[in-house]
């Protein structure tokens, strides 16, 4: 009785499929991901046990634990009309095409006025040390620049959609532009009240504070 | 795609050649990156999504009489101090000498208990209304819908208990949010956030002194 032949070499497997999946999967993930802009400031933000998320068209103002104020708007096309009106508002601002451009991509910023135009300018480097260095978008009463830069971003949001047409009703319930906060969970309530009114200035009542998701949330509590 | 067979050929001239077979390429490195990668893309993504709260507040009323006609006896007041150990609560109208504030906190048992009970014939209906919609066995969107209405009713119902959340200038963003957050837990949908009155905060700190508590204090570094 012959032998039964045993292949000589080791055995293989055949990983083709293995391969397409897990490069399929790769190429999944990183068209849906959505890389966060560098945030200027780390804020830890108090937990809930709310399960909303974030809404994406957001007007979000970040507070951190020392008060200082940063602003963010959603979408390019936004950042750049909003720009536009306050070099309206402030003639003395001088905004190069590539000032512009950096700015329509850049995350939140929490410059004044003044140093905008050199924020904008400056390298990856020198920026973070700005973003250190600086107290943030004054919200005093005598210099109210958050106040601006809301109204500014409103109005360049409702002009952005009219251009991509988009009628009001649809703005009114799920498109229309939502207004977050996100605040360190130990900022005073004091420097949050203050954004908070400036917002209601505006007629704006209705925000989303940011929070993360609270671990072990115990909801037997609705059912006793 | 890795193995590329060699075939074809053969036919011509009958003449052999030197290697015949199969060409085999090490894939176990490109695998092992593209897992590494999907690992990290479905860790970076699943962790960079921020949850949110919804708080409205309510216009500047011009006039006081709105706010004074709430039944007193439907009113808690929540008093955030500026620590995060402790908060003080009371029901119905506040009266510097006659008002004893209540100690509580954010635990399980702390200002939770005290709002269920407060909250009880509201939260029982909240609770009947689930169950009677989930008997129905209605579809997702039926049922939220449905969910969405009746459940606006009940909360804002005449009767309701409504709370008043109090804070101090120093008062720390995350005993508001905690506060909200008990709210939205106890079903307690009417509510403000409203600054403390200067006899409130008074009243606050003579209590902190009588029950002897420490100090304020609130942890400001990361939890």
């Amino acid at each position: 009785m012959p032998k039964p032949k045993m292949p000589k070499s080791a055995p293989s497997l055949d990983m083709t499929p293995m391969v397409d999946l897990g490069f399929l999967l790769v190429t999944f993930f990183i068209l849906t991901a959505k890389f966060r802009p560098n945030e200027p400031v780390l804020v830890d933000t108090p937990s809930s046990t709310s399960e909303l998320l974030l809404p994406e068209k957001i007007m979000l103002v970040t507070i951190d634990q020392d008060g200082r104020v940063f602003f963010d708007i959603h979408g390019k096309d936004v950042r750049r009309e909003m720009l536009n009106g306050m070099i309206e508002r402030h003639p003395e601002l001088k905004v190069t095409e590539d000032q512009m451009k950096r700015f329509s991509v850049m995350g939140m910023f929490g410059m004044d006025l003044a140093n905008l135009g050199n924020y904008l300018s400056a390298d990856e480097s020198v920026r973070a040390k700005m973003d250190q260095l600086t107290k943030g978008i004054p919200t005093d009463s005598l210099k109210n620049e958050l106040s601006e830069w809301v109204q500014e971003g409103y109005e360049a949001f409702m002009i952005d959609a009219q251009n991509k047409g988009i009628s009001i009703e649809n703005l009114r319930d799920d498109e229309g532009l939502r207004y977050a906060i996100k605040a360190d969970g130990a900022t005073d309530y004091e420097k949050i009240e203050k954004v908070i009114d400036i917002f209601r200035e505006k007629n704006i009542f209705q925000f989303n504070m940011v929070t993360t998701l609270e671990a072990g949330v115990d909801i037997s509590a609705e059912s006793e | 795609m890795a193995e590329i067979i060699e075939s074809g050929g053969g036919e011509k001239g009958g003449k052999k050649r030197p290697k015949k077979g199969v060409v085999r390429m090490d894939m176990t490195p490109m695998v092992d990156l593209a897992f590494l990668l999907l690992t990290f893309f479905i860790l970076a993504t699943s962790l960079s999504k921020p949850k949110t709260l919804e708080i409205i507040y309510p216009k500047e009323v011009e006039n006081n009489d709105e706010k004074t006609k709430l039944a007193d006896e439907l009113a808690t007041t929540l008093l955030i101090g500026e620590g995060d150990d402790y908060v003080f609560y009371y029901h119905g109208k506040f009266d510097p000498d006659t008002t004893t504030l209540q100690k509580t906190d954010f635990s399980k048992d702390g200002f939770r208990k005290v709002l269920l009970d407060k909250n009880r014939t509201i939260n029982e209906r909240v609770f009947e209304l689930k169950q009677d919609l989930n008997n129905k066995q209605l579809s997702k969107e039926d049922y939220e819908a449905q969910y969405k209405e009746a459940y606006s009713k009940i909360v804002n119902d005449e009767q309701a208990p409504f709370v008043i959340v109090k804070t101090i200038p120093k008062s720390k963003w995350r005993n508001v949010v905690n506060a909200m957050d008990e709210l939205n837990i106890c079903n307690v949908r009417k509510r403000a956030i409203m600054d403390m009155e200067k006899s409130e905060d008074a009243s606050l700190q003579k209590r902190v002194i009588e029950l002897g508590l420490p100090a304020p204090t609130s942890d400001n570094s990361n939890e």
